[in-house]
């Protein structure tokens, strides 16, 4: 069997068990995915039979659980109970928004990640204060940062907008970016701590090889061997460190474009855990866990196909 | 020898400022300037001033004493859930690392599929659905948080148990509980000690994003998130009341993560 065939049937228990414990929680719920009409009293009991008959949920639980998976498998996720359209469409016109603001970040956080990650690598003074400032990324309430930022750059300074994606009105390019600037920030600073320090480890290792004092002996610059040879070695496990991390960025997402009122799926979910709309909530959880683990998939396939050591090792 | 395992400064300022957070939270009762729901309906929204020092809320409740007393709700939850994460996790992975064979990939697929699901809309979930008191969310928090600790407390348990002293304990007849607790356990305290560190940093943030959110610690009681969920609305008129509960949040996460990288670093 290829390694991707031998990964992929790894995979597939993994969603089995994920989609078991997501089930679970939503059914762990007195009166199960209903509590909400149960707390209203302007529905009927009768109503709420009728609900019960027509979701399915007079069957048993097993029963439940396969319907709901083939259901969910075949892209049907149900009907929000907020307000009653299909649960994919509103995700769906949400993912444009999230994709923006989760990818523009990523690559920021990247870039500056490579830049404090190396200068780290080679200057004692960088790697002092990069520690720092990375402990402090990965210790600061993203909520409160954003809401910091907030404060002083749209309401003290007002050189930047305080939330949404674009005015409503003459919103061009500068517009959309200007509102870009504070969330694509906050959700940087978060990822950059944690991955500049895996870089700066990374490089740091790979000086210590006998390649690096290979390249030294033969007279060629420090910064060239941290460039050229260091850094090359470095950037693969950290594609994948970035790859894998991306639960920590769907719970990012989830605060950031709250804050930001950022018109985005994590927006949608705390819209939706507002009004316990569970078919919603549900779709969203998992959607970002297959995302995680197709994520994490592709970041192993990958290596192996880069890296032939990790061929050989297997 | 002794001055290669002393902690650096930074370290020990973190930790000297975690064991003076503790301290004030638990002795609030007795230092706070104010009573815990004294309200001062003259001196309501007002700025930081010399007799409120984190200056008043709507009502006119001390902002310094609420903050105080938050912090008992705050830390008892990042303590308590940092517990019970780290037990679970050490508990979870000794079983796999030890038992090995199926166990261990049963125990492997459950930790790999709870890492894949993203904790902090999980907790949001499990927290909007069951309505947790101050206790339950303490366990929630834990069981969110065992899966790191027991996959490192698995992987040393794998090489422990390849040590020559174990085979002898077990040569010797000592039964495979007696060998775990005595032998292989005292072997895995140095990453519980990281792990519990880093888990109480983690623990304080969960809660407070949960209690952001409104799922969290419910008012009256205050919670440093929760804090920060009633000044959201009003952070332009009276930034005060958000700064104040999220710098403290910040600088105990600060503390712990210094600490435990600092103690990962020996």
């Amino acid at each position: 069997m290829s390694f991707a065939a031998r990964r992929l049937a790894q995979a597939v228990p993994l969603l089995l068990i994920i989609s078991l414990l997501v089930f679970g929680l939503i059914h762990a719920a007195p009166g199960g995915p209903l509590s909400l009409y149960l707390d209203n009293p302007n529905v009927r009991p009768e109503d709420i039979e009728r609900l019960k008959r027509a979701m399915g949920l007079d069957k048993p639980l097993g029963a439940q659980y396969l319907s709901w998976l083939a259901s969910f498998v075949r892209g049907d996720w149900g009907y929000s109970y907020a307000d009653g359209r299909p649960v994919t469409e509103r995700m769906l016109e949400r993912v444009p928004a999230t994709l923006q603001l989760v990818g523009i970040s990523t690559v920021v956080a990247v870039i500056v990640s490579i830049g404090v990650g190396v200068g780290a690598a080679m200057r004692r003074g960088v790697d002092h204060a990069a520690s720092i400032g990375a402990v402090a990324g990965l210790s600061v309430p993203v909520f409160w940062l954003g809401l910091v930022l907030q404060l002083l750059f749209s309401n003290t300074l007002g050189w930047l907008p305080s939330s949404g994606r674009a005015s409503f009105i003459g919103g061009g390019l500068a517009d959309r970016l200007a509102h870009l600037v504070l969330p694509v920030t906050v959700l940087a600073v978060a990822h950059a701590a944690g991955w500049s320090r895996y870089l700066r480890g990374s490089v740091r290792l790979a000086l210590a090889q006998p390649f690096a004092n290979a390249a030294r002996a033969r007279g060629v610059t420090e910064t060239r061997i941290v460039l050229r040879h260091a850094l090359r070695h470095a950037l693969l496990p950290f594609a994948t460190v970035v790859l894998l991390d991306a639960s920590i960025m769907a719970s990012g997402a989830v605060v950031t474009e709250s804050v930001f009122a950022w018109p985005g799926i994590g927006s949608l979910f705390t819209e939706a855990l507002a009004k316990r709309d569970y078919t919603v909530l549900m779709a969203f959880l998992m959607c970002a866990s297959v995302a995680v683990v197709m994520l994490s998939f592709l970041a192993d396939v990958a290596v192996h196909a880069l890296d032939p050591r990790t061929r050989n090792a297997s | 020898m002794r001055a290669t395992t002393r902690l650096p400064r930074q370290a020990v300022i973190a930790g000297a400022t975690l064991i003076a957070l503790v301290v004030l939270a638990a002795l609030a009762p007795v230092i706070s300037p104010f009573a815990f729901d004294a309200l001062d309906l003259a001196h309501r929204r007002a700025g930081p001033s010399v007799s409120h020092w984190f200056g008043t809320d709507e009502l006119g409740r001390d902002l310094l004493t609420r903050v105080l007393f938050g912090a008992r709700v705050s830390l008892a939850v990042g303590f308590v859930s940092a517990a019970v994460s780290v037990l679970l996790g050490v508990a979870i992975g000794a079983t796999a690392g030890w038992t090995g064979r199926w166990i261990d990939a049963v125990l492997m697929r459950i930790t790999d599929a709870m890492l894949a699901i993203p904790r902090l809309p999980l907790l949001m979930i499990a927290a909007a659905i069951l309505a947790p008191n101050v206790a339950v969310l303490v366990l929630l928090v834990g069981a969110a948080g065992w899966m790191e600790t027991a996959r490192v407390v698995r992987a040393e348990v794998q090489s422990i148990k390849a040590n020559d002293f174990v085979t002898a304990a077990r040569a010797v007849g000592a039964a495979s509980s007696r060998v775990v607790v005595r032998h292989v356990l005292p072997g895995v305290l140095p990453t519980a000690a990281v792990a519990t560190t880093l888990a109480v940093g983690r623990g304080i943030l969960l809660e407070s994003a949960l209690s952001f959110f409104g799922v969290g610690v419910q008012p009256p009681a205050a919670s440093w998130g929760n804090m920060l969920y009633q000044a959201q609305t009003t952070m332009t008129s009276e930034p005060w009341l958000g700064i104040f509960p999220g710098a403290l949040i910040f600088l105990t996460v600060l503390c712990c993560n210094t600490l435990g990288t600092a103690l990962t670093e020996r």
